[in-house]
């Protein structure tokens, strides 16, 4: 087995990193989380320019036809810098949805604007009292001549308040609950009917509830097959919830590097922090879950796209369980060695901690996952 | 926290002066304790305070001081002999009114975005020399017997006990009281909690005997501790995806208060093992003092 990076993706993720070193410090990052916006359009079209938005689409869009270990390499690199923009949410989640349910003029129209830093996505899945199941949806999609109307409640979208288009789950048939009778669709976030209220994440990361009233939807804005969106959803929510594994590990890395140093650096009684063997076991375990971590992210990464779907469900999920502990753990003991300096906003250890907080629970907290693993053995 | 001190180690006329005060809510303390360069190492603190006629001249930087920016006056551990062979020996306790020109309070924002502690800073403050507290250069006696009280307190078992009852509630609304992994967690945090109560009752009648708390006490700052921030995780798992908002950008977005106070507090009570001496050092506490490793 070969765990290096290729060259090609060892030279993506230099430039990657010396740009996000350079534009993306924590003083420039605290300027954007305070900003309105919550994210930089400028940082958006530097993504763009440097083909980052494109790395996993065919190179007929304009994309580099990357895989997911390609992408392994990216999220890694955000997760480190804690970047905030809606990358996830518009390539991850939407620009996947596309690649993966869309026909081929849905995918003309919309990748190569995605790509080019024009279109925005979010995926509007979430509804009140449905925590992490996907086929606990009752929104509504009722026929109205050539297509469809949406009514609606969807809570906690990732980056729904900045997104150009909508992927929506609603309901051609079936109850809440079923699989079966859930479907996909477009939607304009400025289309009539489509209230947004938007909320900053612990994580700042943007969040948005979206209201859906009245949304007409036309038959060309349908995604996949009309009541067989169920399967397509847990793709996409599968090939998403590896790239966050994979950004826990970007952030994990800091933190494992941030707590190093301080334990070097930090002096009390004389002597480094370090010196004393309780920290020093406690750094160990660290390391420990880094590279555990790091395993898993890398065996999701490998498997998600072509591993067949029972067996993805439950490499997904293993990893998610890790990752999950590995975030808690980690973000934890790291403000913990910091002492009170790990507490405060000035550091960025604890921005950190509440980045790996939101991983812990993103597309299901470990519980979830263990379940989810212990029905696909 | 001052006023077990004061009614051990104070004088008559400081007894008079500032414990009815402090008995109907008049002055608000604060604690003087930390520094930036005296945290676990409490007894490498820097803070000078020169002797000078009838008064103490002090100069230094305090940190973390919780609630600083209300205080009308702080307790102040200061350093009056730099020169002794045990850092310990040449510390002295002194009573600070937070008004005395030279005194600076600066916020710190930690990252729940509140402003709780802060930095206090002290340029050639002028105390008078009846403000300290048992004798110069043996203020160290009187820290340790304070801190015995603040653990006694950092158990916070009451505050646990009705973080308890709202996890259940919500746990209950969110449906996992059903699920076996999440019930068996509640369960662990429930009975640790109902085992701390004992043991916090048990010391206290110790110190109704009339032994004051010794190093086993922080066995209920270590466990009290865990128990909150257990309590804190258990909540966020019960919001799930809902967990993760934070503030409402949109004016008038849905937001209620279990979700306002829900992921900030999450973080806030991070510092719980951290502050009051953290329980790495309660620990070592406890395996000198008590074990006598």
């Amino acid at each position: 087995m070969d765990f290096e990076y290729s060259d090609e993706q060892r030279l993506f993720s230099e430039t990657l990193r010396k740009f996000l070193n350079t534009g993306y410090g924590f003083d420039a990052r605290a300027k954007i989380i305070t900003s309105s916006a919550g994210f930089s359009e400028d940082v958006w079209a530097a993504m763009a320019e440097m083909g980052i938005l494109g790395v996993p689409f065919d190179a007929e869009h304009g994309g580099f036809g990357g895989n997911t270990v390609d992408m392994m390499v990216v999220m890694e690199a955000l997760g480190e810098a804690l970047v905030v923009e809606p990358y996830l949410a518009t390539v991850g989640l939407g620009g996947r949805f596309i690649a993966r349910g869309g026909t081929v003029a849905q995918q003309k129209q919309i990748l190569p604007s995605l790509i080019a830093g024009k279109t925005k996505m979010a995926f509007a899945q979430t509804e009140p009292g449905a925590r992490y199941e996907l086929a606990r949806v009752s929104a509504r999609a009722t026929p109205s001549g050539d297509g469809w109307v949406l009514e609606g409640d969807k809570r906690a979208v990732l980056h729904g308040g900045c997104a150009d288009l909508l992927v929506v789950s609603a309901r051609t048939a079936g109850a809440e609950g079923d699989a079966h009778g859930i479907s996909v669709f477009l939607v304009e976030r400025g289309a009539p009917g489509v209230t947004v209220s938007e909320y900053r994440g612990l994580d700042n990361l943007r969040l948005a509830d979206v209201r859906l009233s009245g949304v007409r939807v036309a038959r060309a804005g349908l995604l996949g097959a009309e009541g067989g969106g169920w399967s397509l959803i847990e793709e996409v929510v599968d090939y998403a919830t590896a790239l966050v594994c994979a950004e826990a590990v970007g952030a994990i890395k800091y933190a494992h590097d941030a707590t190093l140093d301080y334990l070097k650096t930090r002096r009390q009684f004389g002597v480094p922090i370090g010196s004393f063997q309780a920290l020093q076991h406690r750094m160990v375990d660290i390391l420990i879950a880094y590279e555990q971590a790091r395993s898993i992210a890398c065996l999701a990464c490998v498997k998600v796209e072509t591993a067949d779907g029972a067996e993805r469900r439950r490499i997904v999920s293993a990893a998610k369980i890790k990752i999950a502990d590995a975030a808690r753990h980690v973000s934890q003991e790291a403000v913990q060695l910091h002492g009170g300096m790990g507490m405060t906003e000035e550091l960025k250890i604890s921005h950190t901690f509440r980045r790996l907080t939101t991983i812990a629970q993103a597309f299901g907290d470990a519980d979830h996952h263990l379940a989810r693993f212990a029905a696909a053995r | 926290m001052c006023a077990p001190v004061l009614l051990r180690f104070g004088t008559d006329a400081q007894k008079q002066r500032f414990l009815p005060r402090m008995y109907h809510g008049e002055d608000f303390w604060v604690q003087g304790y930390s520094e930036p360069g005296a945290g676990s190492d409490l007894a490498s603190l820097k803070t000078r305070a020169v002797r000078d006629g009838d008064h103490y001249v002090v100069t230094g930087q305090k940190i973390w001081t919780t609630l600083g920016h209300y205080g009308d006056w702080i307790f102040c551990l200061v350093r009056t002999d730099a020169k002794t062979e045990k850092r310990q020996d040449g510390i002295s306790f002194l009573l600070i009114d937070m008004k005395t020109p030279g005194i600076t309070v600066r916020p710190i924002i930690l990252m729940d975005q509140g402003h709780e502690v802060n930095e206090v800073f002290f340029d050639e403050v002028k105390v008078p020399a009846e403000n300290l507290v048992h004798e110069e250069n043996k203020g160290w006696t009187v820290a340790k017997y304070l801190l015995g009280y603040e653990r006694m307190g950092t158990g916070n078992i009451s505050m646990c006990k009705r973080e308890l009852a709202r996890v259940k509630e919500l746990a209950r609304d969110a449906g996992l009281l059903d699920d076996p992994r999440f019930a068996d967690r509640l369960t662990r945090v429930e009975v640790e909690l109902m085992a701390l109560e004992i043991t916090n009752l048990r010391f206290l009648d110790q110190l109704r005997g009339g032994r004051p708390p010794g190093a086993e006490v922080s066995l209920l700052k270590i466990k009290g501790t865990e128990i909150q921030q257990a309590l804190t995780e258990l909540a966020m798992q019960t919001a799930g995806p809902l967990a993760a908002i934070f503030r409402p950008v949109t004016a008038g977005a849905p937001f209620d208060a279990f979700t306002a106070a829900l992921a900030p507090r999450y973080c806030n009570v991070r510092k719980a093992t951290i502050y009051a001496g953290s329980n790495e050092i309660q620990r070592n506490i406890i395996a000198k003092a008590t074990l006598g490793l």
